[in-house]
């Protein structure tokens, strides 16, 4: 019986994949047919999946488990597909489908003669693809395809109003937090191959003997992936210090605002963290961390929440400290109340979003008639005033989270990048080919090498491929050297995987085959662009997808197969590069996963600057900069 | 110090600055009025060249869009060549004609403003605005919230710089990073002069650097500059000033300027050498210039030409009633444009009539229970009474998603997992089945029905905060007497008059105040409906009426009432106190009301994409009702939008033609007003009321980005006083695009029934109102009563107009018109009411 149940399990993904791609078919102002197509999707997906949950509880609801398609296997690697199926993935899929559904028919109407209708209505069924992916995925690498869908669906969904410079400057805010919680994630695979051997399903985790045999004798390695997986669930449920961008997430129509940012996108970390419950369970530290940062979250984030007067953020910070208080309950092991808690919580604020206009006209009159003015807050109650000013003020400055990451992360970056001015056009072009082509040599000649010299090239060549993408993310003026610069790191990082070990090296043609076609792709059409709009430089928006909506479209499944994203082999090609890195090897690793970080940051940089943000040209109405 | 002296002034500074910024009150106060109020006093189309130019505002449509009127025939080619012999001789009319049609032209606007401020970026690298605007504007809008956060700002009540002094003072954190910054702002003489030469050095730029900066967020300073002049507008009193807003961003400038560049910058003027183009120099009309005026002419006139030939052309008799029906008195909305032709379609012996909806009745009302006043008359006029209810019974309604206590953490972990579940079965009943909850803004929530008003007044003493309880027998008498006189109704009464405000209702709209009465600062006109009927019925009043030479029946009573221009519900009040008689003639006349109400809501649907405007009038209805409350219904009504005209005169000069809801109506009577008095009341009335709304309009449809709100599907209501886009974004005035999508940009045309030479005399009496109508930013045309010839008031004299369109149009079934499409329609002649 739970063979028949088991192999349904894919429909799940099928469903919403039709209809996301049914819906790109549409044309645009066709109003009817896509609402319909999305209506319909998650209709259908309801209507089979009720049933099916209905079943499954009747059945004893065993956690079932669906090894799917091997994508790519050789002697030690397979990149799999598998989907699961148990109690969580039930509440997230019901929670998940009941809002989508709701939202996706309160915006039929809501959306009406909006520019880019069908826009949105295909990032929402994306973003539900991405959504079901993650949640019913069985093992690491099926999950981080849905995590990457959501990433940039959620990138594209508070870009929506594309042509304004607030949308697009938050859009890539949170897209870069994103990043950062990519790369635990990777980080985190990365290291479990060493642990497993395997590409371990979550089905098999679920087995204490096996998890405590083989964390027995690798304690630090458990702590390492824990707290991975820690900083990707943070980053996602904006946990301290990732907390400041979930309010400026809210940028898109109030409905996807309410759904995905209210709701569902924000509970994802929780997700998270209850998905691998089995594996950290019995490693206290990492249960008193995650506890201590959802109590300090929920501190901070309800301090913030109550000096907000603006209704949208203030309902974030309140979200945020309710997701603090779940990570509490995951922590402790209350899995039920934990699942219980974010239903409600996601139903609580995507329902006080969707009314949040009305907040004007009720709360005017409430006060119309209950005013005081001599009420007081609780702080007033409880701080002496000196403490109770300078809280204050730090929780209107939003303890200066948003300007942690920047100034932490990404200005020192950019800043180091400013001073390799050897990296120029010139010395890139003319010192740096030629050097690949040597290494290139090398690498088909490793005994040419000394073996003390080997063990430093690989390190070398990354860190090469890494300048490179740092000064791709601080270049200013040419976008054509800028993307030159992020297709060519890719190529150091796969030399310097080569010289790391000893392996066929079709599987780097796996992984450069999407890099190569993905930058042809965009070179040429920054090649088209720059030509008839010369002025193009990466210092401001440019906007202009105004003019160029197709080109814009291409380019950006250009960046997107050129970060990685599930579209060309190099996705796979990127796990695969990670089995070659050793797992004592953290400099490499560090390494090739700043690379990653950072290039997709600076790719998706070149996209906003080039095609979005309020348009260069005024012959028509362009928005104000603060708006 | 001295040059700042000798060529910067503060005072002159702040003022002109006031003048330019968006006028725009807080949400629940919003009125209407001219986006570019400022340029009020240069002629329209000097101004909005001189607007763009400066403000970087679109001021006209794009030529391809005018274009695109002129091949599908909206704008008609006889009209336009007219246009161009007119304005630019009959010689080059075919090159103009050509640059019309074919000439390609570069439509880029290069504003003059922030061009100076701007030399941060390319000579300093470094971008302020980005540094300094989220943290401004989260700082004043904390300050200025009415009721959103739940931990207030501590203000210390003596303004906005002291409060942030005091906070700054009393705690270890602070809003500035660098020393200089808290020095400059502890040093209380620190003042924008001051802070402009460390900052500008330049004082003959002191000026424009202030306006680029003020510019840069205009919302919000146009926010302090509203609240600074009229601190009335919030509930929650703050006391704050354009100063202290200028002075406080001048430190946060120095404040990042000193840790961005680690306080290595210098005034602007050390870096720049070249100066900036002056703000409001002018420059000379350029072709593109020309082309774009006569445009818009040629847009505006061939609509105003098929209104003037439809009005000389109508031929429809007003019928000579024998025994009235009753009489309806409504405001001037346009929204009651279709309402009358529907009255007087099914009931031919009614009369109806059109006066601002506050009905001559200004004054202040407390609802009961209520902890503040709310003035209920046009926002100009500051009255001197207050009318209270008492006797109500019902209570208010709470709505616990709306409370702040989910906010908190206990209780909000409670709550998420009780009502939390609890709202996803809501919101499924919401877009399933909308009702009324307690989140719609409705237009009956301003009265209670069954409430008791106080209206007279017995004893001078009664006051209360120096506002005149009520109002006693003579001035109810005047109130009455003008009202009566300037529309015309002074003789013939019917046994009921019903005097019949509107307000509106919608859920989830923060611009609900807009939909409202404007003549009732933005409030609906069920209390002055009230107020005036029970003057009118009061037996002292009608006697001092009679000597002044009106003489209203015994059995002549007023009913008030409230149409709800979104559901198209009407509520009667009093009505028990109607004699029996009149109570079984007010039941057949509810019937009339109910039928009409069900038409005009099927000639509104075909607008509306949720509704099949094909279905019958009642069907219709009862959609229109469940729309009116929708979640996610972001056009409850379209409100103005489309508005054109403004008609004053009798009922007989517009009765014959179908004018599609665009026309103020203003009933007037020239024949009882040889001198023009009351003429001239209706029009300083009219000017700026229809007048602010119809430009409102027009340079929210023009230039939805800068000059209006954008689109409000991902608005975020900012301290309950204005909407912004996201948490970091400027406050939006204007009106958002899903209220002009609809909208032509024309001027409104006044027609005015009277002799052009005592209309000429009449317009001079008043010089605001007389600017209206000498710049043009409202075309004026005068009807000879007794001729209807047509005369046109250009460069301050009126001159004959003859019509282009020779013919109109016939419709018989305005149903099965209605039915046809959704765009708006030319102007027909009615065959038939």
């Amino acid at each position: 019986m739970n063979f028949t149940l088991n192999s349904i399990l894919h429909f799940f993904v099928f469903i919403p994949l039709v209809g996301f791609l049914v819906s790109l078919l549409v044309k645009d102002g066709k109003e009817k047919t896509l609402s319909h197509v999305a209506t319909a999707t998650i209709g259908i997906q309801m209507l089979f999946g009720i049933p099916f949950v209905m079943y499954w509880l009747f059945s004893n609801h065993p956690n079932l488990n669906l090894k799917d398609i091997t994508i790519y296997e050789n002697e030690e690697y397979q990149f799999f597909i598998d989907f699961y199926f148990d109690k969580i993935t039930a509440a997230y899929f019901l929670v998940g489908s009941t809002l989508s559904f709701m939202v996706v028919v309160y915006s039929r109407y809501y959306l009406h003669r909006e520019q880019g209708y069908k826009r949105f209505f295909n990032t929402i069924l994306f973003f539900y693809f991405g959504y079901t992916i993650t949640v019913f995925s069985g093992n690491f690498e099926t999950l981080f395809i849905g995590w990457e869908i959501l990433g940039i669906s959620s990138f594209l969904l508070i870009a929506f109003y594309r042509d304004r410079f607030l949308p697009v400057k938050n859009a890539i805010k949170v897209f870069s937090i994103y990043r950062i919680g990519d790369i635990g994630l990777l980080l985190a695979m990365w290291m479990s191959h060493y642990l497993w051997m395997e590409n371990i399903s979550f089905y098999k985790m679920n087995n204490y003997v096996l998890v405590s045999f083989h964390l027995e004798h690798h304690s630090w390695v458990g702590i390492f992936i824990s707290i991975m997986i820690l900083i990707a669930a943070a980053a996602k449920s904006a946990q301290l210090p990732f907390s400041s961008w979930l309010p400026r997430a809210m940028e898109g129509p109030t409905p996807s605002s309410a759904i995905f940012y209210g709701s569902l996108s924000v509970h994802m970390g929780v997700f998270l963290l209850l998905r691998t419950y089995t594996f950290w369970e019995h490693q206290f530290v990492v249960r008193v961390l995650i506890a201590l940062l959802g109590f300090s979250t929920m501190i901070i984030a309800s301090g913030i929440s109550r000096v907000q007067s603006s209704i949208k953020s203030q309902i974030a910070y309140a979200s945020i400290a309710q997701i603090g208080i779940i990570f509490i309950e995951v922590a402790c092991g209350f899995e039920l109340l934990a699942l219980y808690h974010f239903a409600g919580n996601a139903f609580l604020r995507t329902y006080q979003l969707l009314v949040s206009p009305s907040v004007v006209s009720y709360l005017i009159r409430e006060q119309f008639y209950n005013y005081s003015p001599h009420l007081k807050s609780l702080e007033d109650r409880f701080f002496f005033f000196f403490l109770r000013n300078t809280l204050y003020i730090l929780c209107l400055k939003e303890w200066n989270l948003d300007a942690f990451m920047y100034e932490t992360i990404w200005n020192p970056i950019k800043r180091l990048a400013r001073k390799l001015t050897f990296l120029n056009e010139k010395n890139v072009y003319y010192f740096f080919v030629p050097t690949y082509m040597v290494a290139l040599y090398l690498l088909y000649n490793k005994d040419l090498l000394h073996y003390k010299l080997k063990a430093y090239l690989p390190v070398t060549f990354a860190m090469i491929g890494f300048m490179m993408v740092m000064k791709s993310f601080a270049e200013r003026k040419s976008i054509i050297y800028t993307w030159l610069l992020i297709v060519m790191s890719h190529f150091w990082i796969a030399l310097a995987i080569g010289m790391n070990a000893d392996f066929d090296y079709n599987q780097l043609y796996i992984y450069l085959s999407g890099i190569v076609v993905s930058g042809a792709l965009g070179y040429g059409i920054l090649k088209r662009v720059k030509f008839k709009e010369p002025e193009i430089d990466l210092s401001q928006f440019h906007g202009h997808v105004y003019e160029y909506p197709a080109k814009a479209l291409l380019f950006l499944i250009a960046c997107l197969g050129l970060t990685g994203f599930p579209i060309t082999p190099t996705f796979i090609g990127e796990d695969l590069l990670y089995t070659h890195i050793h797992e004592d090897q953290f400099v490499l690793a560090f390494f090739v996963s700043m690379c990653f970080v950072v290039d997709g940051l600076s790719i998706i940089r070149v996209f906003a600057r080039v095609f979005m943000g309020p348009h260069i040209k005024t012959y028509h109405e362009v928005a104000y900069k603060s708006s | 110090m001295s040059d700042s002296i000798r060529f910067f002034d503060e005072h002159h500074l702040i003022h002109e600055l006031k003048h330019y910024l968006p006028a725009q009150a807080p949400l629940k106060d919003f009125i209407h009025h001219n986006s570019l109020h400022a340029f009020q006093k240069e002629t329209f189309f000097e101004a909005l060249k001189d607007a763009s130019d400066t403000f970087g505002y679109r001021t006209y449509l794009n030529i391809k869009e005018y274009r695109q009127k002129y091949q599908s025939g909206r704008i008609n080619p006889a009209v336009t060549e007219r246009v161009i012999i007119e304005n630019q001789g009959i010689e080059e009319k075919d090159i103009w004609l050509d640059r019309l049609l074919n000439k390609e032209y570069n439509e880029n606007v290069e504003p003059k403003i922030g061009v100076l401020r701007s030399y941060w970026k390319t000579h300093f690298n470094i971008d302020l605005e980005s540094f300094i605007q989220p943290k401004l504007f989260r700082i004043i809008g904390s300050y200025l919230d009415q009721g959103i956060s739940i931990w207030d700002f501590p203000t210390s009540g003596k303004g906005f710089l002291a409060s942030i002094r005091n906070l700054e003072k009393n705690s270890y954190s602070s809003f500035f990073d660098s020393k200089k910054a808290k020095e400059l702002l502890e040093d209380e003489s620190t003042g924008i002069s001051l802070l402009l030469n460390m900052l500008v050095g330049d004082p003959t730029l002191f000026e424009q650097y202030i306006f680029d900066q003020q510019f840069a967020h205009q919302g919000w300073s146009g926010m302090v500059s509203t609240v600074e002049d009229f601190p009335q507008t919030l509930l929650i009193p703050k006391k704050i000033s354009l100063k202290d807003f200028i002075i406080f961003e001048l430190l946060l400038e120095i404040d990042t300027l000193e840790i961005r560049l680690n306080g290595k910058w210098k005034p602007l003027n050390e870096g720049v050498k070249v100066r900036p183009k002056p703000l409001f120099e002018k420059r000379e009309i350029t072709e593109l210039d020309t082309v774009l005026s006569l445009w818009q002419k040629a847009f505006e006139w061939s609509f105003y030409d098929q209104v003037l030939a439809g009005i000389q052309l109508e031929k429809v008799k007003m019928p000579k009633i024998e025994s009235k029906a009753f009489q309806a008195v409504f405001c001037i909305d346009d929204r009651e444009c279709s309402i009358r032709r529907y009255i007087e379609r099914f009931e031919p012996n009614a009369e109806t009539y059109g006066t601002p909806g506050f009905f001559g009745v200004e004054f202040y009302f407390q609802p009961q229970g209520g902890k503040f006043y709310t003035k209920v008359c046009p926002a100009p006029m500051t009255p001197k009474y207050l009318i209270k209810e008492v006797g109500v019974r019902t209570k208010l309604e709470t709505d616990i998603t709306f409370s702040k206590k989910n906010q908190n953490f206990f209780s909000g972990w409670f709550v998420t997992q009780t009502i939390g579940f609890w709202t996803a079965f809501k919101l499924l009943i919401n877009i399933f089945k909308p009702s009324m909850s307690p989140a719609t803004a409705s237009s009956l929530k301003h009265m209670d029905k069954n409430s008791t008003l106080i209206i007279e007044n017995k004893n001078p003493e009664h006051k209360e905060n120096d506002l005149q309880l009520g109002f006693n027998l003579e001035e109810m008498a005047f109130r009455v007497e003008n009202v009566l006189r300037s529309i015309g109704l002074v003789k013939d009464f019917a046994p009921i008059v019903y005097m019949v405000g509107h307000g509106a209702s919608s859920v989830n709209n923060p611009h609900y105040a807009a939909y409202d009465c404007g003549a009732c600062s933005g409030r609906a006109g069920s209390v002055n409906a009230r107020v005036f009927s029970n003057m009118a019925n009061n037996t002292m009043v009608r006697s001092i009426l009679k000597e002044k030479g009106i003489e209203i029946p015994a059995d002549t009573q007023f009913v008030g009432a409230i149409r709800d221009t979104t559901r198209d519900e009407i509520v009667f009040f009093d009505v028990e106190t109607l004699f029996k008689a009149n109570q079984e003639l007010h039941i057949k006349n509810e019937m009339t009301f109910a039928k009409t109400l069900d038409y005009n809501a099927k000639e509104r649907s075909r607008r509306f994409d949720s509704i099949n405007s094909k279905l019958s009038p009642a069907k219709i209805h009862e959609q229109i009702l469940v729309r009116s409350v929708s979640l996610f219904e972001p056009r409850p009504e379209l409100n103005h939008a489309t508005n054109a005209m403004c008609i004053v005169g009798r009922r007989a000069l517009s009765k014959g033609i179908f004018l599609d809801r665009r026309s103020f109506l203003n009933s007037y009577d020239y024949s009882i007003d040889p001198e023009g008095k009351y003429l001239l009341n209706i029009l300083n009335a009219a000017a700026p009321v229809c007048g602010g709304i119809n430009l409102e309009y027009y340079f929210s449809r023009v230039d939805n980005q800068k000059l209006g709100a954008g689109t409000k599907l991902p608005h975020n209501i900012m301290g309950l006083i204005g909407v912004a886009n996201g948490i970091d974004g400027d406050l939006r005035p204007g009106l958002p695009s899903q209220m002009i999508e609809v909208h032509d940009p024309v001027r409104l045309l006044m027609v005015v029934e009277h002799f052009p030479e005592l209309v000429a005399d009449v317009i001079r009496r008043n010089p605001a109102t007389f600017e209206w109508f000498a710049n043009e930013w409202v075309v004026l045309v005068a009807v000879h009563p007794e001729t209807r010839e047509t005369f046109h008031f250009h460069n301050l004299e009126f001159h004959p107009y003859k019509t282009v369109n020779n013919d109109l149009p016939h419709v018989s079934n305005i149903d099965k018109l209605v039915e046809s499409h959704e765009e708006n329609f030319p102007v027909f002649l009615l065959d038939k009411i």
